[in-house]
């Protein structure tokens, strides 16, 4: 199967000839395609026309953005948001979660069918494309249910779907608790094709369970999950994909045994991909111990060895992605005991410069490492990766590696605020969002050219 | 002290203060006229989302002792039960201008939530399975009743630590106090990670009880069987209860209540010589006054070094019905 480029995507821009772009002076790094240097880079017709020695390039009617001492980069591809649209177009609607999404660099992003009433039909789907093509900052696709109602027992009308244009199937939020739904699914996607992404809990072993089942829970009496309640889950589902030589694609690993076997499913040749998120490589469940809801998600976070053991995974590659699970939520919603309170936590906007302060600037993760996961979940779910090489679309996220800022000090693009890493001081942040040639997204400051 | 959320929040000074200021009230106790007018004017309000005798009871009884105007408010007949949420409640609450909110939940945290939402001072009354740090408080003063210290005592906490606040906080207060703490109970009803969290011991046998100075046995719900916790209560009781084969002569046991009997502790050593239980329910009173105290006039009211209250605590002008 050809990948797709993810212009075919919906959103505003589509069908629409962007205006001609040079960023001028960019350090142009992209470590998949071997490029390290300083270049001007020439977008013409959405796309990247090529890369001249640094204040050389020339083309008519183009507009010049200046981007010495920034690092132009792939753009990235989140392929797990939720945009809570419809339903729950109070915590985010696809303009607000598109807008956060360009703010963090991102040209193109996936969202659940975890709504309510959740994706599980061609209309839906329909509907949802329509509003993105009018409302969509960046592009989106959409993903329906693998079970009618996401109740687990039938499947949705996969093939119907796929030709109205779901990109993939996930019940996130909730595990697929039948081993035999589970199968069925695996063995129609040979026909429906489109990747199958997995929310991995056992439902029997998480129980009421709110947080990591560890020292922590046990201090605080909460009823804990335990880490198996993800691995065996994952590894059930690792040898149905085998015998039925399906792919899956694991969602928010969080455990040290979810990643031992997702390894050994790669060895034994399994098609499997996964992806792990800012929240799970940067905090551990340490931060649960004041009862602070906004470090309430699911999966929970976890230990520090198996924050250590997912940043090793992320590094070798067992772990193909980052991926936010940007899940919004009202105020309210959080504002309650801690096992009352919603799961979830925004991350589009924060997710770069999160890792960039806790992972690269200390040395544990190099640049390059981290710009290729940032964008491989395109991959996964069949399209083109982000490239800086001439003739790629022109997705590119001009990073300014030395901003320092705080997150939400100046509000945030989501409609809801309940982020883990609000009043954080972060390092680094993208200044200039560029989707298929589209200015997407500019900070204000940099749009004024004013410093940071 | 502002609040009194957790134990895990206090030091040995602290909880030494209560302790002597529990001291100055038990004299009160031993009065005709069991008032003093030390929180006259000032009001308390108790909040509970949850079922509670002794607490409830112990906890009001001490705030008319010390003549505060005192709201009981219990979540079935309350706007609570029309869906308020908490902070909206607390919102409501705090219009009289409490100076204390003592509140139960069924949530952990819940507390600690109240605290960032209102002046009041809070105090955990129980906060789902986190913490229960007055009982921990009055078990303290219970035991120091007793040994005068704790430090180097060896308790043992025999039961249901998994869904138990009391053995939480009781842990980590003895802990604390220089006691060595022994969490003794079935695999399934001990946390994974309690012993590196609590500092104790865990033990799945129960035949070294003999080594203990105090048994601290939990209460063992009965519907912890249908969740496949325990068998049997048949097969725990066999297993775990403690009784007059297992309680030694020189032990002390103790419980927070309610008993099962014939679960946990057998009835011939709930009523027998060594047992603490009615010392630590009269010790609940006090121990509750000292904490409203510590909240509510001991930060701004004058102390003398020894720790003793001030003279219209020790020499109260006797104060009659109200009008």
């Amino acid at each position: 199967m050809t990948d797709r480029p993810i212009s075919s995507l919906d959103w505003r821009g589509a069908g629409q000839r962007p205006r001609d772009l040079i960023l001028r002076e960019a350090s142009v790094l992209d470590p998949r395609a071997g490029i390290d240097a300083q270049h001007d880079i020439v977008i013409r017709d959405g796309r990247i026309a090529g890369l001249a020695s640094p204040g050389s390039a020339e083309l008519d009617g183009a507009e010049v953005i200046e981007a010495g001492g920034l690092t132009a980069v792939p753009a990235f591809f989140d392929p797990h948001v939720h945009l809570r649209t419809p339903g729950r177009e109070d915590k985010e609607d696809i303009e607000t979660g598109s807008r956060a999404a360009a703010a963090g660099g991102y040209c193109g992003i996936l969202g659940m069918a975890n709504t309510q009433p959740p994706v599980d039909t061609a209309g839906a789907i329909e509907s949802l494309r329509e509003r993105a093509g009018e409302d969509a900052c960046v592009p989106v696709g959409f993903l329906a249910t693998v079970t009618r109602g996401m109740k687990g027992d039938e499947l949705t009308d996969m093939a119907e779907l796929i030709d109205v244009g779901a990109v993939g199937f996930s019940d996130d939020g909730l595990p697929i608790r039948s081993a035999r739904v589970m199968r069925r699914a695996l063995q129609y996607q040979r026909m429906a094709g489109a990747q199958i992404a997995l929310h991995e809990e056992d439902p029997e072993l998480s129980g009421a369970g709110v947080m990591h089942e560890g020292e922590v829970s046990a201090l605080l009496g909460m009823e804990g999950v335990p880490s198996i309640s993800e691995s065996t889950m994952i590894a059930r589902d690792a040898a149905l994909a085998l015998y039925e030589d399906a792919r899956i694609h694991v969602q928010h690993l969080s455990a040290r045994e979810s990643i031992e076997v997702v390894a050994r499913a790669k060895d034994a040749g399994i098609q499997i991909t996964s992806e792990a998120t800012p929240h799970h490589l940067t905090l551990t469940d340490e931060a649960v111990r004041a009862l602070d809801s906004r470090f309430k998600m699911n999966p929970p976070l976890r230990t520090e060895d198996d924050r250590q053991a997912l940043i090793d995974a992320l590094r070798s590659g067992i772990v193909d992605c980052i991926a936010t699970d940007h899940a919004p939520h009202a105020a309210e919603e959080k504002e309650v005991p801690f096992e009352q309170a919603a799961m979830g936590v925004t991350g589009l906007e924060t997710a770069f410069a999160v890792i960039h302060t806790d992972l690269i600037v200390p040395g544990i993760l190099d640049l390059g490492t981290v710009i290729d996961r940032m964008s491989a979940g395109a991959i996964a779910f069949g399209f083109e990766l982000p490239s800086m090489s001439p003739d790629s679309e022109a997705h590119i996220a001009l990073l300014d590696l030395d901003a320092e800022w705080e997150a939400g000090a100046d509000g945030w693009e989501s409609r809801s605020h309940n982020s883990c890493f609000a009043g954080r001081k972060l390092r680094g942040r993208c200044q200039v969002t560029i989707a298929a040639g589209h200015v997407a997204f500019r900070q204000r400051s940099f749009a004024l050219g004013v410093a940071t | 002290m502002r609040h009194l959320l957790a134990i895990e929040d206090l030091d040995r000074a602290q909880i030494e203060r209560v302790m002597e200021r529990a001291d100055s009230f038990a004299e009160v106790g031993r009065r005709d006229i069991k008032k003093v007018p030390t929180l006259r004017g000032r009001t308390v309000v108790s909040l509970f989302y949850e079922a509670s005798t002794r607490t409830s009871a112990s906890f009001e009884l001490a705030a008319k002792r010390l003549s505060a105007d005192l709201i009981s408010i219990k979540a079935a007949g309350s706007s609570i039960d029309k869906g308020e949420s908490l902070k909206d409640t607390i919102a409501t609450l705090s219009a009289y201008e409490p100076e204390a909110i003592i509140v139960r939940s069924p949530h952990a945290g819940a507390a600690s939530l109240v605290a960032g939402w209102t002046d009041a001072g809070v105090i955990n009354a129980g906060d789902g399975k986190h913490e229960h740090p007055s009982q921990a408080l009055l078990d303290v003063y219970t035991l120091r009743g007793r040994f005068g210290d704790i430090q180097g005592k060896r308790i043992w906490i025999v039961g249901d630590v998994l869904h138990s606040r009391v053995a939480r906080s009781c842990a980590l207060a003895f802990r604390i106090m220089g006691a060595k703490v022994t969490l003794c109970g079935p695999p399934t009803l001990i946390p994974r990670g309690a012993a590196a969290a609590l500092d104790c011991d865990v033990t799945h046998q129960i035949d070294s009880i003999g080594e203990a100075d105090v048994i601290y046995a939990l209460r063992m719900q009965n519907e912890r069987m249908s969740e496949s916790f325990v068998p049997s209560i048949r097969e725990y009781a066999m297993r775990f209860q403690v009784n007059s084969r297992r309680l030694g002569q020189r032990q002390l046991l103790m419980h927070p209540g309610p008993v099962n009997r014939g679960v946990e502790l057998s009835g011939e050593v709930i009523d027998g010589p060594n047992s603490l239980i009615a010392d630590q329910v009269k010790s609940g009173l006090v121990v509750r006054m000292a904490i409203l105290y510590e909240l509510m006039a001991g930060g701004d009211k004058p102390r003398s070094a020894t720790g003793v209250v001030e003279p219209e605590l020790t020499a109260p002008t006797p104060i009659g019905e109200p009008a």
